[in-house]
């Protein structure tokens, strides 16, 4: 790893300026892809701020009709909190599929959603419920916010505050792990809401996205024998060493059908 | 060079290291701990597993700086004198090694699971020990014993 400026933030304001005041500056949050980012001296950042000490950036509440997810919340916090278990049960699932228990001691939602790994599995989430992403200096809806791999609608030193969750009528989560990394070679969310139904796609192309067609049928069914014979183009996925395009494209439909059963 | 402080096996410890010093490098070679292993180095072995403020964590992918402050325990911490902390007890008893390289890290990573689950199925078990790679004992004595120490400590 190249050695850098290590900065403690000690406030959501002095984090951005300590950024700010940085010649190329990271955030460091539960450090479960920048610390082994660095460590492969695939970056090197002149100054990491972490934001560890921000208690203020953790926490998970409802107002209205949406669970609240500070950004530097971690995913076992996701998993065991009563809240998401009652109001969003797969979205509490799915944190719980993320890495091992280790990880999720340390990883969180606003490093994972930042970092956009096309195989991380909170954006399928994210873009099923059609939340919102809280950033210090506006709000980001998630049909705009994953752009592309590793790419997102964020700006230079802009920071994920929270998410905020629509609750659903229902929702379900379903991956194909890799049988070695396990992380999704195929994640699909679906959220059925008073407008309709969402489906989202992890793990298949440059980043998350949704099925027009299975919303569609979805919508009118919720079943999962509404999607059956609905075939999805593989045109754009990834192809492997651990699946082609063809059988993610094929996965994507059989994940899909899997999460509206649970 | 940040001088960070934290308590390390009820002892407070200190010491300047940079800001890219691993907490695994301060453990092992500021502290001269080195019963917490580096195997993988990218976090997906789990041989480096202890515990910061009571939660199971991989210390080769933390720095050290990032738990300044912090409660960490590793395996040298576990023992009280001679008697075994049950989990370490239980590893003995069910013969859950065979080179002892990824043992530390299963230790800690199985109290860590422990804690979270009491009672856990022994499919729970080898779910939870994803993070945790044994290249010996084909994990059966290590689910053994979790599902024993569990027992122990309820």
């Amino acid at each position: 790893m190249y050695d850098f400026e290590y900065q403690r933030a000690i406030s959501v304001d002095d984090a951005l300026k300590k950024y700010a005041d940085s010649e190329d500056a990271r955030f460091l949050a539960g450090g479960m892809t920048l610390v082994p980012v660095l460590k492969q001296r695939l970056d090197q950042p002149s100054n990491v701020v972490d934001l560890g000490d921000l208690a203020d950036m953790r926490g998970i509440s409802q107002e209205g009709n949406a669970i609240i997810i500070k950004a530097m919340t971690t995913h076992h916090a996701v998993n065991s909190s009563e809240l998401v278990i009652s109001k969003i049960p797969a979205l509490a699932h799915l944190a719980g599929t993320i890495g091992d228990h280790m990880v999720r001691n340390r990883g969180t939602i606003g490093g994972s959603l930042a970092n956009s790994d096309p195989a991380a599995s909170y954006p399928s989430a994210v873009l099923a419920l059609n939340a919102t992403i809280i950033t210090n200096n506006r709000e980001i809806a998630a049909d705009d916010f994953f752009t592309g791999m590793f790419d997102t609608a964020l700006e230079e030193g802009e920071l994920i505050l929270s998410v905020s969750f629509p609750i659903p009528e229902e929702a379900g989560y379903k991956h194909f792990p890799n049988p070695a990394s396990r992380y999704p070679i195929v994640g699909s969310f679906v959220a059925k809401t008073s407008n309709g139904v969402r489906v989202a796609i992890t793990g298949a192309g440059p980043c998350a996205f949704r099925v027009d067609d299975f919303e569609d049928a979805l919508t009118k069914k919720y079943n999962p024998e509404a999607i059956r014979d609905i075939k999805v183009s593989d045109e754009g996925l990834a192809t492997d060493i651990h699946a082609s395009a063809e059988y993610r494209a094929h996965l994507i439909n059989v994940m899909t059908r899997r999460a509206i059963g649970e | 060079m940040p001088s960070i402080t934290m308590t390390v096996n009820d002892k407070q410890v200190s010491g300047d290291v940079e800001g890219r010093t691993l907490l695994v490098q301060f453990i092992r070679d500021h502290l001269g701990l080195t019963g917490t292993h580096v195997g993988c180095d990218t976090s997906q072995c789990g041989a480096c597993t202890v515990h910061v403020n009571g939660r199971a964590v991989k210390s080769c992918s933390l720095l050290a700086t990032h738990v300044d402050g912090a409660d960490v325990q590793t395996i040298e911490g576990l023992a009280d004198g001679d008697v075994l902390h049950p989990m370490q007890e239980a590893f003995r008893q069910h013969h859950a090694l065979q080179c002892g390289f990824c043992t530390p890290g299963m230790v800690m990573s199985a109290i860590g699971i422990v804690n979270d689950n009491p009672d856990p199925t022994e499919r729970e078990i080898r779910e939870a020990l994803e993070g945790n790679i044994c290249r010996c004992t084909g994990y059966h004595n290590i689910v053994e014993a979790i599902s024993a120490a569990a027992k122990e400590m309820r």
